[in-house]
C-alpha cells in the first residue's frame, strides 16, 4: 500500500479497496522498518494522522469528493501546523509550536489529507545535503552512505522510500529540484507567487516557493490543484487564475520548443549524467518536441548572484531568532544585547551563521552597492536571458545538479563547493520561473538517481506537467524504486 | 582578498557572539566566498536597473475590516518567558 502514488490510492480509497485508516497504518509500518536507516523525518504527527485517516473513512463513506480524502503526506519542517512543532532544523526553534496553519497546510487539511508528519531538512532550508540539519542527517535511500540532497532532503527521502504518499518541500535556490534529482523523486518548483508563502518559515522571501515532490509528475499535478492560488495573507501571491493541473496531463506536447541551454552541457558535468539527460532530450523530440538550442550566458554568475541576494534576505529575516518572541533562549543573559548574542551563537549552527554574516556584509555600509546592488542588477540580467530564450522555446531542459549524490561529510568542509552543485537550479529562482526536475536515469559507476531539470515561462507550469507526463508515460525512470 | 572583511564587526552587526575558532573558521570561508563572488565584478551593470522582486507588485491595499486574529496567549506561549501578558527580557540599560 506505502508504494501508491496519489492517484492510486486516490482511485482505490474510492473504491474501497483499503480505508483511509489501513492506508495510514501501513505508511507508519514503513516508517517503522525503514525510517532508523533513512532518518527522513524530524517528527511523526502520527496521532492527529490517525484522526484526519478516520475523519475522511468517514467523507469517504459518505461519497464525499475531495482531491486528497486520505492521502498520507508529508511536510518539510519549515511549514507551519497548528498546535505541531515546527522546528526548521534548527535547535534555535526546537521547542516551537506553531499558533496557526500555513495556507498550505489549511489548504491540504481542506483537501481532506493526511498530514505524516514533518521531514527533515538542512537547517532554515540553508544547504544541499541535509547535512546541517540540527537534529540528525538523513540518507539517500538508494544508498544509505550518500546524502539525499537538500534542503528538501528529508521529504526527497520519504517519498523515495515510501514513507509517505506525496509530500511538500521548499525551493529558494534548487531545493525541492535537487534533491528530487539525488532521490529518484519527481519535484516541482511552482513560480515565484504561484502558492502562498504565508506560514513558511522564511529564508529569502524574494526566491522562496513551496511546491509539491511526489513519486511522479500527475501526483504534482494534483497537489498544485490543492495548494495554488492567492493568499491575502501573502501579499507576495499572485492574482492569477489557477489552471486545472490536472488537464495538462491530457495535453500533447508535439510541436512545444524544446530549449537547450548550451552553457548547461560545458566542463564541470559528470559524463552519465550529461548522457542522462541527453538521452531524455532524444525521449522528448521523439514525443515530438523541437529541439533548438538557446543561450543563457549569464549562467556562470548564478551561484555567486544568488549567495549575495539569498545571504542579504536571510540575514534580515533571520533577525527576528533573538531569545525574546520564541524559541531558544541563552541562559547567559546579564544584558539584553548578551542575551541576543549568546542566543543566536548558541542557538544556530555553523552554515546559518556563515550566511547570516555573508548577508550581513553585503548590505553592511560602504559595500550595499558594490555587493547587494551589484547582485540585484546582475539577477535582472539572469532574468532577461531566460525572457531572450523563452522567445524561441516553449520549455528549457537542462541537467538539475553537475553530479549524483554525494556521500555524507564528504562536502560540509568546503562551503564553496556544496554551493557550486546548487549552479543549474539557482537561475529558475532567480528569475522566478518553474523548473521540475524529473527522474531520467540511474548512473552506472554509483547507481544514484540521474533528473532531468525542465523550466518555463512565469505560470506556465501546464507546459511543465504536460512535458514532464509524457515522459513518464515513454519511460520508467520514475518507477524504479531503491534498493531498501 | 583584500582585507575588506572585518569579522569582529560584522559578527557584532550581525548579533552573533562567535568564539575566535568559529571567527578563523568562518573568516577563511567567508573571504574564499567573497573573493568567488566578486567576478561579478566582470559584468558592467552601469546600465541595468536592479531586480528586487522578479514580477511586477503594486501595493495591496484592502477594506478596513475588523477580523479574527490569533489571541495573544497563542503567541506568548512560544516565549522562553513572558509574564502577564507581555513578553519578559533581561534588564535592557
Amino acid at each position: 500500500m506505502h508504494r501508491k502514488t496519489i492517484l492510486q490510492a486516490r482511485e482505490d480509497l474510492k473504491q474501497k479497496k483499503y480505508s483511509a485508516v489501513e492506508l495510514t497504518e501501513a505508511v507508519y509500518q514503513r516508517i517503522d522498518d525503514v525510517e532508523s536507516k533513512v532518518q527522513a523525518y524530524i517528527h511523526l504527527t502520527k496521532k492527529q494522522a490517525l484522526e484526519q485517516a478516520r475523519e475522511a473513512d468517514r467523507r469517504l463513506s459518505a461519497a464525499e469528493e475531495a482531491p486528497l480524502l486520505g492521502i498520507p503526506i508529508a511536510l518539510k519542517d519549515l511549514i507551519c501546523m497548528q498546535e505541531t512543532r515546527t522546528t526548521c532544523a534548527s535547535q534555535i526553534l526546537d521547542q516551537f509550536i506553531s499558533p496557526y496553519d500555513a495556507t498550505v497546510v489549511k489548504r491540504l487539511k481542506g483537501a481532506g489529507a493526511v498530514i505524516v508528519g514533518k521531514t527533515n531538512m538542512d537547517e532554515f532550508a540553508m544547504g544541499s545535503s541535509t547535512e546541517s540539519a540540527w537534529h540528525h542527517p538523513s540518507m539517500n535511500p538508494w544508498n544509505l552512505e550518500r546524502v539525499p540532497g537538500g534542503s528538501s532532503g528529508g521529504s526527497a527521502a520519504a517519498v523515495a522510500a515510501n514513507e509517505c504518499i506525496g509530500a511538500l518541500g521548499s525551493d529558494t535556490g534548487g531545493s525541492i529540484r535537487q534533491p528530487a534529482n539525488f532521490s529518484g523523486v519527481t519535484g516541482l518548483k511552482p513560480t515565484y507567487g504561484r502558492v502562498s508563502r504565508f506560514g513558511l518559515i522564511a529564508f529569502a522571501s524574494s526566491l522562496d516557493q513551496i511546491g509539491p515532490m511526489t513519486k511522479t509528475v500527475a501526483d504534482s499535478a494534483l497537489l498544485m490543484n490543492v495548494i495554488s492560488g492567492k493568499d491575502p495573507l501573502d501579499s507576495t501571491s499572485a492574482d492569477v487564475e489557477r489552471p486545472d493541473f490536472m488537464k495538462s496531463l491530457e495535453r500533447s506536447v508535439s510541436g512545444l520548443k524544446l530549449g537547450v541551454p548550451k552553457e548547461y552541457f560545458t566542463s564541470g558535468i559528470d559524463p552519465e549524467v550529461e548522457h542522462s539527460v541527453q538521452e531524455a532530450i532524444k525521449t522528448l523530440e521523439s514525443l515530438g518536441m523541437e529541439k533548438v538550442e538557446v543561450s543563457l550566458p549569464h549562467l556562470e554568475y548564478a551561484v555567486a548572484t544568488y549567495y549575495v541576494i539569498a545571504c542579504a534576505e536571510a540575514s534580515t529575516n533571520l533577525s527576528r531568532y533573538d531569545g525574546v518572541k520564541y524559541g531558544y533562549r541563552s541562559e547567559k543573559n546579564d544584558n539584553l544585547l548578551d542575551m541576543y548574542m549568546n542566543t543566536r551563537e548558541e542557538g544556530f549552527g555553523e552554515e546559518v551563521k556563515r550566511r547570516i554574516m555573508l548577508g550581513t556584509f553585503v548590505l553592511s555600509s560602504g559595500y550595499y552597492d558594490a555587493y547587494y546592488l551589484k547582485g540585484q542588477k546582475v539577477r535582472t540580467l539572469i532574468k532577461q536571458d531566460f525572457e531572450n530564450a523563452f522567445q524561441e522555446s516553449d520549455v528549457i531542459v537542462a541537467p538539475n545538479a553537475p553530479i549524483t549524490a554525494f556521500k555524507l561529510k564528504e562536502r560540509v568542509n568546503d562551503p564553496l563547493k556544496m554551493y557550486l552543485s546548487d549552479i543549474y537550479t539557482i537561475s529558475a529562482n532567480l528569475a522566478g520561473i518553474p523548473g521540475m526536475s524529473v527522474p531520467c536515469g540511474i548512473s552506472k559507476s554509483d547507481g544514484m538517481p540521474i533528473g532531468v531539470q525542465l523550466m518555463s515561462k512565469h505560470f506556465d507550469e501546464e507546459s511543465l506537467i504536460a512535458v514532464g507526463h509524457r515522459f513518464q508515460q515513454a519511460t520508467d525512470h520514475h518507477l524504479r524504486q531503491p534498493p531498501l | 582578498m583584500s582585507g575588506k572583511f572585518n569579522i569582529d564587526n560584522i559578527a557584532q552587526l550581525a548579533r552573533l557572539k562567535l568564539t575566535d575558532a568559529e571567527k578563523e573558521r568562518l573568516g577563511g570561508h567567508l573571504e574564499q566566498i567573497i573573493e568567488y563572488i566578486d567576478q561579478l565584478n566582470r559584468l558592467d551593470t552601469e546600465d541595468v536597473e536592479p531586480t528586487s522582486h522578479v514580477l511586477p507588485i503594486h501595493n495591496v491595499f484592502r477594506e478596513d475590516e475588523v477580523s479574527q486574529s490569533g489571541a495573544t496567549p497563542d503567541y506568548l506561549t512560544g516565549s522562553p518567558s513572558h509574564q502577564k501578558g507581555h513578553y519578559e527580557v533581561p534588564k535592557i540599560i
